[in-house]
């Protein structure tokens, strides 16, 4: 602990405040300012000059009011109370801000992350008298239906568990203690801290090999995001970026959920407070606010504490990764993250990069998607966890060339292009068939039980993707020299790969079915449309017209088996039935 | 209150921005009053502050401004603007100052122009459909009450007859139908499109609801960086302590980012792009964010700031940061324009990101959200075959492309296309879509419940 430093401002710029007398306080130090006590970070020093990021409006402040150190980095509270919780970018509970001062923000509240009152049901999963260390499971709480929280030893921490019992606590209170070798004891509390700016230690990293499904059929079947991965979705306003994070949050297969509103728009976190503890999780039947944490810090909040929101967010993913979860974390947008970084940047006066970023823009971007990963976590009993990342990025007119979209494709495995033209065709999720990629797509067969199933996906997924791209280069021709010059195949090309855009890719967030499409289901689909092109590649062989061939009936049935209920997957399988009926009707020699 | 100090120290000019040293107290963001050799007074805001240097913009702009005869005041406190129910029917100027003939305000309070951010937990979505009786906003981008939904134009282009019409037509369907009150901010436009738009209230008699903030193109620019912020004060005020519904429009943004501009240049920062400073997002962000519905409130502020696109270019950075912040947009397009399209809303970027809450049975009707899904995906497909007619000629169409062409001319010419004075109702709006879908087989109609289309589309097909 270092003596706590008084200083006094002397400038004032936005969201930077300098002061001076501030000799041997730290970089990163958490520091108040004016009698408002308004929270602050240190970002420079200079002798005994100090440059302050502070996290909230600085009206009214000027120089000569005091700034105290605390002589602390600015760190996140770990423990029960973090699910079903709404923090802004420095972890201040906005449901309580709300009871406490109203309906807007104001300044210097000071509220902990962790409810003090509330008493967590705490059971021991192990004796008094075992060695414990850094990361160990020494008991649960059961959080929420959903969640079970393992308490675990804090980092820096070793020697005898003394004392420990089951009971109610609150978060501060002592549930045993560890007896070092030099008989020092450290009492442990269900909570603990973390500076946000490091990331949280494990054993060591592990590739990512399986997928994370998110009922979302472009993505699933053709991008696919892996456990442990990383993803990144640009696109210009209104492309469904947002809508993007939102279904993943809602629907994707992790065991918890961070989700990061970072500068973004208050009704969207509205949004997702509203709809949250009513969707229930396809898995559990429980509400999937049970699983998430949300934070928010909206676009007209302090530009300072936004940059921080993404750091508060990452390492309460880890916390939960280290207790051996799987857990994903939605940031929305990463873009504005790095505008926060820009905007003190330039109050600093630091040499500007591109665009006006600072220079240190892609070794920010690309340290914060490090931290994603499958791991070893610390500590025993021997656990694998492993945090994804999905960062939206939002660069000026759409152009992928901006310094953010760049500096973030350098680090993710998986790029879901959204692009304006589709989105104004209202093709959603616009994501570019053509542009996007995934580097975890080898993984997708495991996610079936039956193993020549998920060998059949991939075939069927890489028949589906050439066809898109045949389609791409008629569309060309067309362009070119009419429909007229195509044949009949390719006619069928272009009609299938339709299909494929309009009844597979097409995804409606909003329909109460579609919105989420179970892997079962995307692959009976798929294998579905492709049957159709299969048979009906056949009939052609034999002559038949193709005017004959798109006119079959069963082709609204294609297109509506999107709203089929995943109960009722069979009937989807069924279509390919009646595919062959009616073919077999237009040329009944051929079958 | 601390007590106010004068200092006669400006040390230096430099576009409208002033240098004053020497100076104790003061505080970041307050503001100032500067007084002139023949006692004429000037307003200005400190911009910056460092040991005794303070930075102050002026906005009414430096010109006559000389170092050795002017007195700067501190009134230690940040710009504000008085209220009371009595700012009702007046007409202000870009600084909060009557500019009418009426007597002066005599405040219940005084507010802070910068309001502080709304909890985000405190905020209730909004979900109340609002009829504007245009078709291609209520039924393929619906306002909603609480929304903020700006009209990206061009020169030339009539955002002045929409936004008079939206002001004129706005209503929340079902009994009592409330009106809204009207809060408008002009910001460097010409005197004539003001006046239109105030006429226009005159004659609905929606006069007695509104208030309004002008800023002129030959008023001081950097008055502008308040104007909309003192509009936005009042609707707060309307809101959220009369319990009324208010209506914002905000006309023209992009003069207001100009003024930024200026500032920011002035100051020597690193310009973004275009010049325009990078912290354009956020700063846009206060204004626009202070849209909205909170919990326990009865009142409502709905936004629809209105911009013109340089070069039409909806790229740039105002219509792009205004995109990103917005919940949606109306784009008006030249083209359209051309071709007579009135009002020439581009259907296609356009976009309201709130509708889907705000529509619906017991809203709006049942078939609503299918009918619009289904009226774009079929005008999209038109119109790139109205596209590919105008590259290669229409003989190279097949019939069905012919077929999805004349239906986005159609639905050109009798949904999008309507008088300025023409008010449809929803259920008009919605007819409309059908009968205009009625020349395709129902099995086209794949974005429609099956269900749907036989409640709904039988009584438009011609037998
Ligand atoms: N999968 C989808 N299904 C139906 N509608 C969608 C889908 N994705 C996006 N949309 C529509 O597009 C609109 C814009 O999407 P979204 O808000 O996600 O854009 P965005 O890329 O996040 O934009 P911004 O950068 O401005 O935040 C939504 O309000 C919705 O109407
Ligand atoms: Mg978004």
């Amino acid at each position: 602990m270092s003596e706590t430093k008084q200083g006094r401002i002397v400038k004032v710029a936005g969201p930077v405040v300098v002061a001076e007398g501030m000799a041997g306080a730290r970089m990163y130090d958490v520091v108040h300012v004016s009698k408002l006590n308004i929270i602050g970070e240190i970002v420079e020093l200079h002798g005994d000059l100090a440059s302050i990021q502070v996290y909230e409006e600085t009206t009214g402040i000027g120089p000569g009011e005091p700034v105290v150190d605390t002589g602390a980095p600015l760190s996140v509270e770990l423990g029960p109370g973090l699910i079903e919780s709404i923090y802004d970018g420095i972890q201040r509970p906005l449901d309580l801000l709300v009871e406490l001062e109203g309906e807007r923000m104001s300044r210097g509240s000071a509220l902990p992350g962790l409810n003090r009152e509330k008493k967590w049901h705490f059971i021991p999963t192990v004796t008094n008298g075992t060695k414990v260390g850094p990361g160990d499971i020494i008991g649960e709480v059961q959080e929420t239906m959903l969640v079970q929280h393992k308490i675990m030893v804090p980092i820096g921490v070793e020697g005898t568990l003394q004392r420990i019992n089951e009971g109610d606590y609150t978060v501060v209170e002592t549930i045993g203690v560890v007896v070092a070798d030099d008989r020092t004891e450290t009492e442990l509390k269900l909570m603990q801290e973390w500076p946000v700016r490091n990331a949280r230690q494990t054993i060591k990293r592990l590739a990512p090999n399986a997928i994370l499904v998110t009922g979302q059929r472009v993505i699933d079947t053709f991008f696919p995001i892996a456990k442990g991965g990383t993803a990144c979705v640009p696109g210009p306003f209104g492309a469904g970026k947002t809508v993007v994070q939102h279904q993943l949050a809602k629907w994707i297969d992790a065991d918890i959920v961070v989700y990061v509103g970072c500068g973004e728009r208050g009704n969207e976190m509205t949004d997702v407070l509203m709809e949250f503890p009513k969707l229930k999780d396809p898995r559990s039947g429980e509400p999937l606010m049970q699983r998430s944490v949300l934070i928010a810090n909206t676009s007209n909040m302090p530009v300072a504490a936004r940059e921080a929101s993404v750091y508060t967010g990452i390492t309460i993913a880890e916390y939960f990764r280290d207790m051996g979860y799987v857990v994903a974390l939605m940031a929305d947008s990463t873009s504005r993250w790095a505008e926060a970084m820009r905007e003190i940047s330039t109050r600093l006066e630091e040499m500007p990069a591109e665009e006006g970023y600072p220079a240190y823009l892609a070794a920010r971007i690309a340290a914060f998607y490090e931290r994603a990963g499958r791991v070893l976590c610390c500590g025993s009993p021997e656990r694998e966890g492993a945090l994804s990342i999905i960062g939206a990025v939002s660069p000026p007119g759409g152009d992928l060339s901006d310094s953010v979209v760049q500096a973030t494709l350098h680090v993710v495995k998986v790029f879901w292009s959204l692009k304006g033209e589709l989105a104004y065709k209202r093709h959603f999720p616009a994501i570019d068939w053509l542009t996007s990629y995934s580097f975890y797509k080898q993984y997708l067969k495991e996610c079936f039980e039956n193993k020549d199933q998920g060998l059949e996906m991939e075939e069927l997924t890489t028949q589906a993707m050439s066809l898109l791209e045949q389609e791409a280069e008629l569309l060309e021709i067309v362009r070119l020299v009419g429909a007229e010059a195509l044949s009949p195949k390719d006619r069928l090309a272009l009609e299938t790969s339709r299909s494929i855009r309009e009844d597979i890719l097409h995804q409606n967030a909003f329909h109460k079915v579609d919105t989420y499409t179970s892997m079962d289901k995307q692959y009976e689909m798929l294998k579905t449309v492709l049957h159709f092109h299969k048979q009906a590649l056949a009939a052609i062989e034999t002559g038949v017209e193709t005017a004959e061939i798109f006119k079959l009936p069963v082709r609204e049935e294609i297109a509506r088996a999107k709203y089929i209920p995943h109960e009722f997957v069979t009937k989807v399988a069924e279509i390919r039935d009646t595919i062959d009926e009616h073919i077999k009707q237009l040329h009944p020699s051929t079958v | 209150m601390p007590a106010i100090k004068e200092y006669q120290t400006v040390t230096s000019i430099s576009g409208p921005l002033m240098l004053v040293e020497m100076v104790d107290e003061a505080k970041y963001g307050h503001i100032v009053d500067i007084e002139f050799g023949d006692g004429s007074i000037r307003h200005g805001q400190i911009l910056q502050v460092e040991n005794d240097k303070v930075l102050v913009q002026v906005f009414e702009g430096t010109r006559g401004i000389d170092v050795t005869n002017s007195t700067v005041r501190f009134l230690a406190k940040p710009l504000e603007l008085a209220v009371s129910p009595d700012i009702l029917g007046r007409v202000f100027n870009g600084l909060g100052e009557p500019k009418d003939d009426g007597p002066a305000i005599i405040p219940d309070k005084r507010m802070d122009i910068n309001s502080k951010p709304i909890n985000p937990y405190a905020r209730n979505y909004p979900n109340e459909f609002i009829q504007t009786g245009i078709s291609s906003i209520d039924g393929l981008n619906p306002l909603v009450r609480g929304q903020k939904l700006p009209i990206f134009s061009g020169a030339g282009l009539p955002h002045d007859q929409i936004t008079a019409q939206i002001a004129r037509q706005a209503t929340i369907l079902g009994e009592g139908k409330e009106e809204f009150a009207v809060v408008f901010a002009a910001m460097g436009i010409t005197f004539e499109a003001a006046q239109f738009f105030i006429d226009d209230l005159h004659q609905t008699g929606a006069i007695e609801r509104a208030v309004m903030f002008i800023n002129l193109a030959n008023d001081p620019a950097i008055e502008r960086i308040a104007t909309p912020r003192f509009a936005l004060t009042a609707a707060e005020y309307l809101a959220y302590e009369l319990d009324m519904h208010v209506l914002v429009i905000l006309n023209d943004m992009t003069n207001y980012c100009e003024a930024l501009r200026e500032i920011s240049a002035a100051r020597k920062e690193v310009p973004g792009r275009r010049g325009y400073p990078g912290y354009l997002y956020t700063d846009l962000a206060t204004i626009y964010e202070r849209a909205g519905r909170i919990k326990g409130k009865k009142g409502s502020i709905t936004m629809v700031p209105v911009l013109t696109m340089p070069e039409d270019d909806k790229t740039h950075p105002v219509p792009d940061l205004t995109g990103y912040i917005t919940e949606g947009q109306i784009i008006l397009s030249r083209p359209l324009h051309r071709k007579g399209i009135s009002p020439p809303v581009d259907v296609l970027p356009s976009l309201s990101r709130l509708k889907d809450k705000g529509i619906g049975e017991g809203k709006t009707r049942e078939d609503h959200a299918d009918l619009y899904n289904q009226l774009y995906a079929a005008y999209a497909r038109g119109k790139e075959c109205q596209e590919l007619a105008t590259i290669m000629g229409e003989a190279a169409l097949s019939e069905e492309d012919k077929k999805y062409m004349t239906f986005a001319n159609k639905f050109e010419a009798r949904y999008v296309s309507q008088d300025y004075y023409e008010n449809r109702s929803i259920e008009t709006t919605l007819d409309l879509g059908w009968e205009l879908l009625s020349m395709f087989e129902n099995a086209e109609l794949k974005r429609i419940d099956v269900q749907l289309i036989e409640k709904y589309m039988p009584k438009f097909r011609k037998t």
